[in-house]
């Protein structure tokens, strides 16, 4: 009985995560400008990430494959968002403005 | 053409056009580093084509298992060949950027056309 | 449902090739690549050669990409237009041999047909005889280090004489001037994130390399990836810290010591083995038990070709990330 909950739980997160990959490369697409965009590529980086490696988890049971899917799920929650980071400071840094009442369109700073 | 043929060949038709993709920006691509980028895709075309004919249906990679009855493996072979091919390739393509960087320095350029026009 | 998601993949191949070609900003490109060299891996995990997705992640994805970035750094960013004239004989010619090509498969057996003939006088030798032979479950290490040593040693020598040929083209005095010596460092310094994580992730790396190359020889793994690995590790420490630090950390003469002591490791392998009665790499006779022998020369002789890549990627490195950009007047 608890077994077959058990592999319920994980379609249903395996379901979750794949769904959220979707919604974050719809929103890549269609997001007006830079920032929204990469806010959209960041519920990649996290929701599915958490979302698809539960699922296997749960799939693999008390097994080796477990704990090397907990490190590498680690390591995917430490890197995707520290690239996410680097990529928004570079792009502010040269000069790509958020959007504001005034800017609706990420126009360059005017001065240097 | 059946779906048989179609799936058997479709790797080798995807070897063939990205050989012919990378092949095109060398030759038609005036920036050099462009060239060396179409290179690159050449080569990975090239081991595309070795581990697609390394591959036998029904076989797991060729990590001898114990205790398994009749097991297939893929072929091994072409895997040596192409794990030094790689390593090859990154060393090929870091020697021909550092020519690349000098030239760059030397006539303030990388394009083609310019490079022919200043000497 | 493997065989819809191999095809998927396949597809994605040669639309990031199309999109790498098309683009004008070189920096694009590159990044394609790396997603290029990224959908290649998985597609050789898909064809089961786990050790070369392994090597092509660690190698195309990763160290390829620094390399571009880094010559990126020293030329410029944006390509001008192509050769107007050429381009249709270009096209032309490319459209002719990709029919050519195609048609030269037609008759050729179907992808995983075990009656191929690549699969029928010497593959099946080494399946056969690994166990009886080396001991050790994984064909493609003993095939590597063992029955086609020779191969890579030659590989081991060509790695070696790329890292000196960069050396020598790019390590030339630009000048003499104090613009030319290597700044203060700011590295990172101001950005939090990249150095936190980055310092949590090096020893873990370090950890994996070492990992992988103690266990080539039980799943996919050897001296190649390992080295790849460990090169990134110090890679990334010297894009965090700054390029004079990451020299004292670890300095070009340590790294021409790894790449010199790794050939001379493997050449030293054979030699030994000629000096004890065989022939030159012939690991049997280094002990008395044959299959005890040839585990030891091959743990060796990856470790030879390790510290000879890890070397040899760092030293190329350095020597693009040490070069002045040059300012030219338009």
């Amino acid at each position: 009985m608890i077994d077959v909950a058990i592999e319920w739980l994980g379609n249903t997160l395996l379901i979750v995560g794949a769904a959220s990959v979707l919604i974050g490369g719809i929103g890549v697409i269609r997001m007006p400008d830079l920032y929204s965009r990469m806010h959209a590529s960041s519920l990649t980086d996290t929701m599915a990430t958490l979302a698809l490696f539960s699922g296997l988890m749960l799939h693999s049971g008390f097994t080796l494959a477990t704990i090397k899917l907990m490190a590498i799920m680690a390591f995917l929650l430490l890197t995707g968002p520290t690239a996410t980071y680097a990529l928004a400071n570079a792009a502010f840094r040269s000069g790509i403005q958020p959007p504001s009442s005034t800017n609706t369109n990420n126009e360059e700073k005017s001065a240097p | 053409m059946t779906l048989d043929a179609f799936l058997g060949h479709f790797n080798y038709w995807v070897f063939a056009i990205l050989l012919m993709i990378g092949f095109y920006a060398v030759i038609a691509k005036g920036n050099l580093i462009k060239k060396l980028v179409g290179l690159s895709i050449f080569q990975s075309a090239v081991f595309l084509m070795y581990i697609s004919m390394s591959k036998v249906e029904g076989g797991t990679a060729p990590i001898l298992q114990a205790g398994v009855i009749d097991p297939i493996y893929s072929n091994p072979l072409p895997q040596v060949l192409i794990l030094t091919a790689i390593v090859v390739g990154v060393a090929t393509l870091s020697l021909g950027l550092a020519i690349v960087v000098r030239i760059n320095e030397r006539y303030g350029s990388i394009e083609e056309r310019e490079l022919l026009d200043a000497d | 449902m493997t065989i819809v998601f191999a095809l998927f993949l396949l597809t994605l191949l040669v639309v990031t090739a199309l999109a790498i070609v098309r683009t004008k900003n070189l920096f694009v490109a590159t990044m394609l690549l790396s997603i290029f060299s990224l959908l290649m891996a998985v597609n050789f995990f898909i064809l089961d050669a786990a050790d070369v997705a392994l090597t092509e992640a660690a190698v195309g994805a990763g160290v390829t990409t620094v390399i571009f970035l880094s010559a990126l750094r020293l030329t410029s960013q944006f390509e001008r237009g192509t050769l107007a004239s050429s381009r249709w004989i270009a096209v032309i010619v490319v459209v002719i041999t990709t029919v050519l090509l195609i048609s030269g498969t037609i008759n050729t057996p179907n992808l995983g047909d075990p009656n191929a003939p690549v699969h029928q006088h010497v593959a099946p030798f080494y399946l056969e005889n690994t166990e009886a032979l080396m001991g050790f479950p994984n064909v493609v290490t003993a095939v590597l280090s063992s029955f086609r040593g020779y191969d890579t040693l030659g590989e081991v020598f060509v790695v070696f004489i790329a890292a000196v040929g960069v050396m020598f083209i790019l390590d030339a005095r630009q000048g003499t001037g104090p613009e030319y010596e290597l700044p203060v460092d700011k590295g990172l310094k101001h950005h939090l994130i990249p150095r936190a994580v980055g310092g949590l992730l090096i020893p873990f790396m370090l950890l994996f390399g070492l990992y992988v190359q103690f266990h080539g020889e039980y799943g996919p793994g050897g001296g190649f990836q390992a080295g790849a690995i460990v090169a990134t590790a110090f890679i990334l420490y010297a894009i965090l810290e700054g390029e004079r630090t990451a020299l004292k950390a670890f300095s070009r003469n340590a790294q021409m010591a790894l790449i010199i002591g790794g050939s001379t490791l493997y050449g030293a392998v054979g030699v030994v083995c000629m000096l004890k009665g065989g022939t030159f790499l012939d690991y049997s006779v280094l002990m008395e038990d044959p299959v005890i022998a040839r585990q030891v020369g091959i743990i060796i002789i990856e470790l030879g070709v390790g510290m000879a890549v890890c070397g040899a990627l760092l030293s190329i490195f350095h020597s693009f990330a040490a070069r002045k950009p040059v300012e030219h007047a338009k």
